[in-house]
């Protein structure tokens, strides 16, 4: 049974003359919740800012669905994608920066309806009331009216996954979400995702140094190295098991810093 | 005569500073927008003509500007036969509002670019189109970055319409330059002038602020 919703087909990224990504071959299947562990310049992020649109690719095709993401048909051949393709691509995704990145100028409501009414084009009290029902599912009903300089880092990045669920994307892409947290904070955050990660249907990619939540929420962890998928399996093959060296020593490094 | 005297003509003169002051900097403020986004533009023409604009007005005297606008441009429609006499206002109002506008252009392309670039990423994400993204998410940040330098060009402008006094405009200047010549009284004209000028820049530069408070007042919020 295999129906993957991303396909990264032999993909190349570079910056300049540092590869980031050197041929990868990636898979991630519909509704599975896969984490993306490895030191940090391995391509983790660049993985998920490739899905975003974010970043283009410099060879190779990543595959949405059964659609090319940054390229698309043209007379039975693959020929750089036009931005009109890309924005119908985007619909699928939503995507949870490490920064938040909300939106400081609107209030915590506006920053959740503000791209279904204007993208969507949804009804307001439509967009209103998917947009209390998030913030009742994050627990942040009572801060609909404040700014984001008004919350903590917490609450912002609660209202960041709630931004981007706003728009019901099939696949939700978590780029570091707690690594600029003050550590108090990485708890109520980690709370929210582990609720989406029940969610049956939706599928997710994960990047973190959150070793034990990775562990917990999923179906599958990947260990990237040098642009690489090193080693990959079950939370439980890779925490107990590992069988690269490079993989034993991250996770060694990772998991008792003080040794 | 009375220093009192001088207050009627160069209140009606007054008057001329406060509307070539208000419309030219309104004008100005428009072009600046205009231009500032043109020159972030893509697109080469676009760019291009904008970057020419700025640099060719930001590059001249004001005075000369102002001139050629007046004098040498009837003359030049006049050769290509288009009629390009305008009344000495709008010479006046267009000279400044071209002027203040190519410095402004600059601020506003300087402050949508100062918008940080994670703000561009989130709105790519939630997949604003580049139309929407400009109106909806970097221009709401950038205005309350650019309001402080336009409060500083609005009152350069204000006494800047001096200059237009030259192409015959009844402006303040021009009435005081009127009073000395008949009176020959140019200490107490010139400390009204001066004094007059300085009340309009107060005026203006409260102005500017509340308004600078309206645009930014999601930053104060809480605080």
């Amino acid at each position: 049974m295999s129906d993957p919703i991303i396909k990264f087909d032999k993909v190349v990224k570079r910056f300049g003359d540092h590869v980031v990504l050197d041929e990868l071959d990636f898979e991630v299947q519909r509704g599975e919740k896969v984490t993306i562990i490895g030191p940090s310049g391995s391509g983790k992020s660049t993985v998920l800012r490739i899905l975003m649109t974010l970043e283009k690719i410099n060879g190779g095709v990543v595959y949405v669905g059964d659609q090319p993401l940054w390229h698309q048909w043209r007379r039975e051949e693959l020929v750089p994608a036009s931005e009109q393709h890309l924005r119908q691509m985007r619909n699928q995704l939503g995507m949870v920066f490490q920064q938040f990145n909300l939106f400081p100028h609107m209030t915590v409501l506006r920053n959740l309806t503000e791209a279904p009414i204007q993208v969507l084009g949804v009804s307001k009290a439509e967009a209103r009331q998917r947009a209390m029902e998030l913030l009742e599912m994050v627990g942040l009903t009572d801060q609909a009216a404040k700014y984001p300089h008004q919350l903590s880092g917490g609450q912002q990045q609660r209202v960041g996954i709630a931004r981007a669920l706003a728009m019901r994307p099939k696949i939700m892409l978590f780029d570091e979400p707690t690594s600029a947290l003050d550590p108090e904070l990485v708890g109520e955050v980690l709370n929210v995702i582990r609720t989406l990660a029940d969610e049956h249907d939706l599928t997710m990619l994960l990047v973190t140094h959150e070793m034990h939540f990775a562990r917990q929420v999923s179906d599958r962890i990947c260990f990237f190295d040098k642009g690489r998928i090193k080693e990959q399996g079950t939370p439980e093959e890779i925490f107990t098991a590992p069988k690269e060296e490079r993989t034993q020593a991250f996770l060694k490094a990772v998991l008792d810093p003080d040794d | 005569m009375e220093w009192t005297s001088y207050l009627a003509p160069l209140s009606q003169g007054a008057w001329v500073t406060v509307q070539l002051t208000v419309y030219s900097t309104i004008l100005g403020g428009l072009l600046s927008f205009l231009f500032g986004l043109g020159k972030l533009s893509h697109n080469p023409l676009v760019k291009g003509f904008s970057v020419a604009y700025i640099e060719v007005f930001r590059g001249t005297s004001l005075l000369v500007q102002l001139f050629w606008i007046y004098f040498a441009l009837p003359l030049v429609g006049q050769a290509i036969g288009i009629d390009l006499r305008f009344p000495p206002v709008v010479a006046g109002v267009v000279a400044l509002a071209l002027n203040i506008g190519a410095y402004g252009a600059e601020v506003v392309r300087g402050a949508v670019q100062a918008v940080p670039k994670e703000q561009y990423e989130a709105a790519t994400a939630l997949n604003f189109t580049s139309r929407k993204r400009l109106w909806r998410i970097t221009l709401p940040q950038a205005i309350p970055e650019m309001m402080p330098t336009f409060g500083n060009l609005a009152v350069q402008n204000l006494k800047d319409t001096a200059l237009v006094s030259l192409i015959s405009l009844g402006d303040m200047a021009f009435r005081a330059e009127q009073i000395r010549n008949f009176t020959q009284d140019s200490v107490t004209v010139y400390t009204l002038v001066l004094l007059m000028y300085f009340g309009m820049a107060l005026v203006l530069t409260a102005f500017m602020k509340l308004l600078e408070r309206y645009v930014g007042r999601w930053r104060a919020a809480g605080r």
